[in-house]
């Protein structure tokens, strides 16, 4: 289980996040919602030990980040492949450093999302290069499953294509996704849990089908009335 | 199938199936997909999905044998009841509906007397 206690976090003035409390679920998919500058980003970064709270406590399965990292599988928003390699070259150089490298489901993905392995990261389209973070991520067997802005940017058919592999991957119980997105009408279905964040507090968390049976409406509508008040 | 994003996506898969059994598309008996490859032609997480089937476990409409699958054990009088409460829940939206637009029930009965007439006058024509 991944938890926050009371964290909060400045960047020079600007607030991040301020005592953002918040169990992620063992075995669920949840999706991390809110403005731009909620500080989705921030805490992401921060289960992964990028950052660190000013004050709060940030759990990896009871201890700090840093220890858990093995466990954890990240897929960062910025591009962080080296453009001259071929994606094969990136998948060897990739899984040097994780012992949980899962050669077999690389095979998979890499052709259920129609990647050539000799192809150069640097000479791919955006989308491509968005399923190629995708599989270098996934291909292994980490429990946890961090995303930040995986559909970001992208076209409609290859964010679908990515969201097909994320469940084709998923493991029922077995696996913790968390998911940072703005495309929130794309995952409707694929989120068991949400937070929205705002100003670097929880506004609002809860089962997804459960808030849909409270409020009669998507949660994309349960966004945009949750929000809708902020700007008056 | 298209799925409602404003009401819960795992009561809609119980639906469906549901659905599928009133329709006599699905029989006491026939198996039904798995929970994985459900999840994956749907495109819904399967966690949702295992709750479906879960419950509709609870509901004794389908039973699943370790290692073959996920089998449907609804026969009557269950089917009846299930077709009638999946009409009840449709007539609950017309009602609602209807009822916004200022029909009451003798209306709403007018006008389905009238359209059942315009239809079986139309299929005469044919």
């Amino acid at each position: 289980m991944i938890e926050f206690k009371n964290v909060s976090k400045r960047f020079g003035t600007t607030v991040a996040l301020e005592k953002f409390d918040y169990k992620f679920e063992q075995g669920k998919i949840i999706g991390l919602f809110g403005p731009n500058g909620a500080g989705k980003s921030t805490s992401i970064k921060m289960i992964v030990g990028l950052n660190r709270p000013d004050a709060g406590e940030v759990t990896v399965d009871g201890k700090e980040p840093r220890i858990s990292r093995a466990n954890i599988a990240y897929l960062p928003e910025i591009d962080h492949l080296y453009p001259w390699m071929p994606i094969k070259q990136a998948a060897r150089f990739t899984s040097t450093f994780y012992a949980d490298w899962d050669e077999t489901k690389y095979n998979e993905l890499l052709n259920f999302l129609n990647l050539d392995p000799q192809m150069k990261i640097g000479k791919i389209s955006k989308g491509q290069r968005a399923k190629t973070k995708l599989l270098l991520t996934v291909s292994r067997r980490a429990p946890y499953l961090l995303m930040d802005e995986p559909l970001s940017g992208i076209d409609i058919l290859t964010r679908e294509d990515i969201i097909d592999a994320i469940i084709k991957d998923y493991r029922e119980g077995e696996q913790t996704i968390i998911i940072s997105t703005h495309e929130i009408a794309e995952v409707e279905r694929l989120v068991d849990e949400v937070v929205f964040l705002d100003k670097g507090r929880v506004k609002l968390a809860g089962s997804a089908d459960e808030l849909r049976a409270e409020r009669g409406h998507s949660l994309v509508e349960t966004m945009k009335e949750a929000f809708r008040n902020v700007n008056q | 199938m298209a799925y409602d994003s404003s009401r819960p996506i795992y009561r809609q898969i119980i639906d469906d199936f549901q659905k599928q059994l009133v329709r006599g598309e699905l029989k006491q008996g026939d198996k039904i997909p798995s929970q994985r490859e459900y999840a994956e032609k749907a495109r819904i997480n399967p966690n949702t999905v295992q709750r479906a089937y879960r419950e509709m476990e609870t509901m004794h409409m389908v039973e699943t044998l370790r290692g073959q699958g996920t089998y449907i054990i609804v026969a009557e009088p269950m089917l009846t009841d299930m077709k009638a409460h999946l009409g009840q829940k449709i007539l609950g939206y017309f009602i609602a509906e209807m009822e916004s637009l200022g029909y009451d029930y003798a209306g709403m009965i007018k006008l389905l007397h009238s359209e059942q007439d315009q239809r079986r006058a139309a299929s005469k024509d044919d």
